[in-house]
């Protein structure tokens, strides 16, 4: 069970948060200027990286905000927590 | 093995007898014994029958690692399979007995298994699975195989969960563990340390140790450090307590056994008690496990561990045999062998691999302790116990039999690395130690002592201060064990030289598996199941990866160990359970007026985490014949019904709007003030997900109706959205289902109800006409009221706080009563709906179900807006031209409704096959007096009229494609 340092509250237990996927993923639109081939992309198709994964986490039982983490998918190591709308480096976290 | 009691013995106390039962017979032990001290005491040598050939079986560990004595403690609804008796702790009327034994371990019919062998070997399951025929043999197999017996009454005890938060988890109190919580606890910023113990009793290997600690006997040494940790303001001890799972950042998980040692009648409380404990710093100074020896006919009763007989022998005063021979590689056995001996056994006596073991054996010798050098055990003899040991030297030479009734082994250690593993550590094998050690680590996880490989109690405390200190840490070299006697490929001895006792798995089936091509660890375990008991192979693993390596020629890190997995040792489901049983499991709701609709009889049922009224019997009525009298009543009068449970979101702000108008599917930017709009939501994917009634109540304030069930998922959803993708937009988004209690009075007359209760709301049609909301007050109560219908009458939603539900239902009640109002349950609800031909989301859609098969395509072409699921519903499947679109069926054959589920096929169709549909909702309308029916059917919209086929489990029935609107299809009635 992950130790998530949630941006508005400090850190808590995985069991308050959800976990909502992969992160920065663009929504292509409008609706009349996307293709299949963008929209298949953009429902179905993520990164599933061996290494640093950005994704972006609830904190459902918590202050209801949704932010962002950089997670190792192999050691589950969290190497940095940023706001949404915030960018950071690839690999900045760690 | 004929067991014996000394007369000292560190931790029983011999002025408390206990009396207990064993497989039918009476016993007594003492305070402090444990199930398996006690039997050995008592002589019994024959724990149990072992798992697939039902051989006789006797103790041969003392601790969690002990393969063969598996028990069945206790009876009824206390019963418990599978616990080991090495960790039952003895109490007055204890009631235990083996667990795979018929009819008892002494006689046991099925060891004829063990006969025919060698027709069972390694895989014969797999085997048997595709020859001859796996049906024919599953019967008795299954009867043979297995542990103990699950009870059959629900489980009358109870537990419960805790948190804790610490800085430093030291978990084992061996001296290792001791020193290394009582530095952790002077070291400065360390507010919180605790140290865990499974044992009842702290200490780990100094309640067997005879050796000399910093000057004192090794219990004054315990006793002086237990006592400084417990005056110590920032230390929380805990014994009972089992570190069974180390999982991600630093997340250990304990179970605390805090009344599985009294008597049943006595036991208060929760039974155990699940610790998730985040630590800042793990020590594990979790110590080693014996390896025994392979050799012929070592799973003899009398065969044990020698670390265990020492523990027995001076923890408990409770000794396997008078004539000792002890076998071993190494030093640790020397210390059994004086336990012994100092126990007052008959004789004791060493075999040793190793050519010069030099000091200890010097040592032991002038105790009179023979020691036979050079030398290693070939086969035990005896039936059903031990008589006597074959030994010779490495090269088979010099063979020589010893007389003895018990044989102690130890063929090394194996670090216990098993929280260390699960951590993510990783191993690295020892040539010296012939195990896997810890190596590095994923977490702030650090072993100390012989969990680190370090035996030496002296360099083990130093090393645990220095690790609980974070000072640099010495790491002095093991003394390397010697050699262990391998089997030659194929010779008949293996095939009785056991490796796993609990799953029964020998020498003999590892060198099966290995000229099978079963090469890798994974492979060998899956293929024999060696290490797949409920041991976990604590005493098997690494003795068959020294086997296999042996066999091969490879060496036993490029063979590899098995990842270990939580649990360490096996924890009662219960306490995982904790509180959330029966009806705690996930607790139903209730609305204010959930007691009002009790004392009117209702039947309650959940829908949902709700419980809410299905309907409402009069005396002599069935579930039917209730709701047609409840939809009559509200088709012809007025009836209540309480609708508190229906989600309700209030969204507010300048852009709010805007945002609806990108969640739903319909226009809601058009949406007056005080004018309400059905609303049906997507999911991204372009699948129906909910539908409700929107309703503008101020310039940038709208009240979002939902489903019951999604209440929050929509809310959640809002929330996603608003912050994920477009955060830009100004809306404030709150879920406000459990501020407001909602009754919903529908019927020509309800009208005249409400307007008795008295309001400052003018309910005439002309001023409050169909799909408005006002907000005013209702018999002096503030209120808002939809005037909003699902079961197709004239009706009100009205919402009140919460806190007056139940007073609004009772004054409905009482004000309805000259106007004949019924209260309605929620199936009555479901049946006018349908009648109306309303969706019901979930029922009549699937995960496939788009806006455009329910009727909406048109309403979406007119606008031009995105929204949420748009782009999904225009991929090419959203276009194909044969989806299945809603439709009603009217039955044509003059029989009773269709079956929900039924499926819809061509009027031609003769045979069941090629489906184009089916029904999802279906009942006898009670209005219209015949049956009526949705289905979700290929090309429904263009096929009205058409008669088709329904095949409903192999019965054909006979309907017709019809518009879903059955009752009042121009909607008079709502507009009254
Ligand atoms: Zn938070």
């Amino acid at each position: 069970m992950l130790l998530i340092d949630c941006p508005y509250c400090g850190p808590r237990s995985e069991i308050e948060f959800r976990c909502g996927g992969e992160s920065h993923v663009q929504r292509p639109g409008p609706h009349d200027a996307a293709s299949d081939e963008q929209w298949a992309d953009y429902l179905f198709y993520r990164h599933n990286p061996k290494g640093e994964h950005r994704e972006r986490w609830l904190h459902m039982a918590g202050c209801g905000q949704w932010f962002n983490v950089a997670r190792d998918t192999v050691t589950h190591k969290i190497t940095a927590i940023y706001r949404m709308g915030e960018t950071i480096d690839a690999g900045a976290g760690s | 093995m004929s067991g014996w009691r000394t007369d000292s013995g560190l931790v029983v106390d011999r002025s408390k007898p206990i009396n207990f039962e064993w497989a039918g017979r009476r016993y007594q032990g003492f305070v402090g014994d444990t199930l398996a001290s006690a039997l050995i005491a008592n002589g019994v040598s024959i724990i149990g029958r072992s798992f697939k050939y039902h051989r006789p079986r006797g103790l041969i560990a003392a601790g969690l690692e002990e393969p063969n004595g598996i028990v069945q403690l206790e009876r009824g609804s206390h019963t418990l399979p599978n616990i080991k008796a090495t960790q039952v702790e003895l109490y007055e009327g204890l009631v235990a007995g083996p667990v795979n034994a018929r009819p008892s371990a002494e006689f046991d019919l099925l060891a004829i298994n063990s006969l025919f062998k060698r027709f069972i070997p390694a895989a014969f399951y797999y085997k048997t699975f595709f020859w001859p025929n796996w049906h024919a043999f599953e019967p008795s197999i299954r009867n043979a195989a297995g542990l103990g017996v699950a009870p059959a009454e629900p489980d009358p005890d109870c537990y419960e969960h805790r948190f804790a938060h610490v800085d430093v988890l030291v978990i084992g109190s061996g001296a290792a563990g001791l020193a290394a919580a009582e530095a952790a606890a002077a070291a400065p910023g360390n507010e919180r340390v605790m140290l865990v113990e499974a044992d009842c009793e702290f200490g780990g290997g100094l309640l067997a140790s005879a050796d000399e600690l910093e000057g004192s006997a090794p219990m004054a040494w315990r006793d002086a450090a237990l006592a400084r940790l417990r005056a110590l303001p920032n230390v929380e001890l805990l014994n009972r307590t089992m570190a069974f799972g180390f999982y991600d950042h630093n997340l250990v998980a304990l179970a605390e056994r805090l009344s599985d040692h009294l008597p049943p009648h006595q036991r208060k409380g929760p039974r155990q008690r699940l610790w998730k404990v985040r630590a800042g710093k793990v020590i594990l100074a979790t110590g080693a496990f014996e390896r025994p020896i392979p050799f012929a006919g070592n799973d003899l009763p009398g065969v044990m561990l020698a670390s265990a007989a020492q523990v027995y022998a001076r923890r408990y005063g409770a000794v396997p045999g008078q004539r000792i021979v002890v076998c071993t590689n190494n030093d640790s056995a020397y210390a059994a062998a004086r336990a012994l001996h100092a126990a007052g056994c008959a004789s004791v006596a060493i075999v040793d691999s190793r050519v010069s073991p030099g000091a200890p054996a010097l040592a032991a010798a002038e105790c009179g302790i023979r020691v036979v050098q050079g030398a290693v055990p070939i086969a035990a003899r005896g039936r059903r116990m031990v008589k006597g040991l074959d030994i010779a030297a490495l090269d088979g030479r010099h063979r020589q039999r010893l007389s003895c009734d018990a044989i102690l082994m130890s063929d090394g250690w194996n670090p216990a690395v098993h929280l260390h593993s699960q951590s993510g550590g990783s191993l690295d094998y020892d040539d010296a130690l012939q195990a896997f050690l810890p190596a590095t680590a994923v977490q702030n996880a650090v072993n100390v002592g012989a969990a680190a490989g370090i035996f030496d109690l002296t360099a083990a405390i130093a090393m645990a201060r220095d690790v609980a200190r974070g000072t640099a840490v010495r790491y002095p070299a093991p003394a390397p064990v010697g050699p262990t006697r391998r089997f030659a490929d194929g010779d008949p001895k293996a095939a009785s030289a056991w490796l796993d006792f609990q799953n029964d798995v020998t020498v003999g089936d590892v060198q099966l598996a290995a000229r099978e091509n079963f090469r890798s660890v994974e492979h060998l375990k899956r293929y024999t199941t060696l290490g797949m008991a409920s041991d976990q192979g604590k005493t098997s693993n690494i003795s068959g990866i020294q086997t296999l390596s042996a066999l091969l020629g490879k060496a036993a890190p490029a063979i590899g160990t098995t990842r270990f997995r939580p649990p360490f040792d096996p924890v009662t489901i219960g306490a995982f359970a904790g509180r959330a049983t029966g009806e705690d499991l996930s607790p139903l709701s209730e609305t204010p007026s959930h007691a009002a609709q009790l004392a009117l009889d209702a039947v309650m049922e959940p829908y949902g985490r709700w419980s809410r009224a299905a309907f409402f019997p009069r005396p002599g009525e069935d579930e039917h014949r209730a709701v047609a009298r409840e939809v009559m009543a509200v088709r012809q009068a007025a009836g209540l019904f309480d609708a508190s449970t229906l989600g309700k979101i209030e969204v507010k702000g300048p852009d709010a709007a805007e945002f609806l108008q990108r969640m739903y599917v319909g226009g809601i930017r058009t949406l007056k003030i005080g004018q309400c709009r059905y609303g049906l939501m997507l999911s991204e994917h372009g699948v129906v997900y909910d539908d409700g009634v929107i309703a503008r109540i101020g310039e940038c304030h709208y009240l979002v109706g939902t489903t019951s069930g999604h209440a929050s998922a929509i809310a959640e959803s809002f929330h996603e959205w608003l912050q994920c993708e477009w955060p830009h937009l100004r809306v404030a988004v709150e879920n406000v289902t459990t501020a407001w209690a909602v009754v919903n009075i529908a019927g020509p007359r309800a009208r005249d109800v409400l307007a008795a209760l008295g309001s400052d709301i003018d309910l005439s049609s002309e001023a409050f006409a169909h799909m408005q909301i006002r907000v005013g007050a209702i018999g002096g109560v503030p209120a808002r009221v939809q005037r909003v219908s699902y079961s197709g009458e004239l009706s009100y939603e009205v919402a009140v706080p919460w806190r007056y539900g139940a007073s609004l239902w009772e004054e409905l009640m009482r004000a309805g009563k000259p106007h004949g109002i019924t209260p309605f349950g929620v199936e009555a609800m479901m049946v006018m709906r349908l009648e109306k031909g309303f969706l019901h989301v979930g029922s009549d859609t699937d995960g496939t179900t788009y806006p455009q098969d329910l009727g909406f395509g048109a309403a979406i072409a007119k606008k031009p807006d995105d929204f949420v699921g748009r782009r999904s519903i225009v991929r090419p499947d959203g276009l194909r031209p044969d989806r299945r679109q809603l439709v009603g069926l009217e039955v044509i054959d003059g029989a009773g409704p269709l079956a929900v589920g039924a499926h819809v096929l061509p009027g031609e169709a003769v045979e069941a096959r090629g489906t184009q549909g089916w029904v999802t909702s279906s009942a006898q309308s009670p209005t219209l007096g015949r049956p009526v029916a949705l289905a979700l059917v290929e090309r429904g919209g263009e096929r009205m009229g058409e008669a088709v086929r329904i095949w409903d489990l192999g019965t054909w029935r006979a309907a017709k494609i019809a518009d879903v609107r059955f009752y009042d299809p121009s909607g008079e009635r709502l507009h009254a």
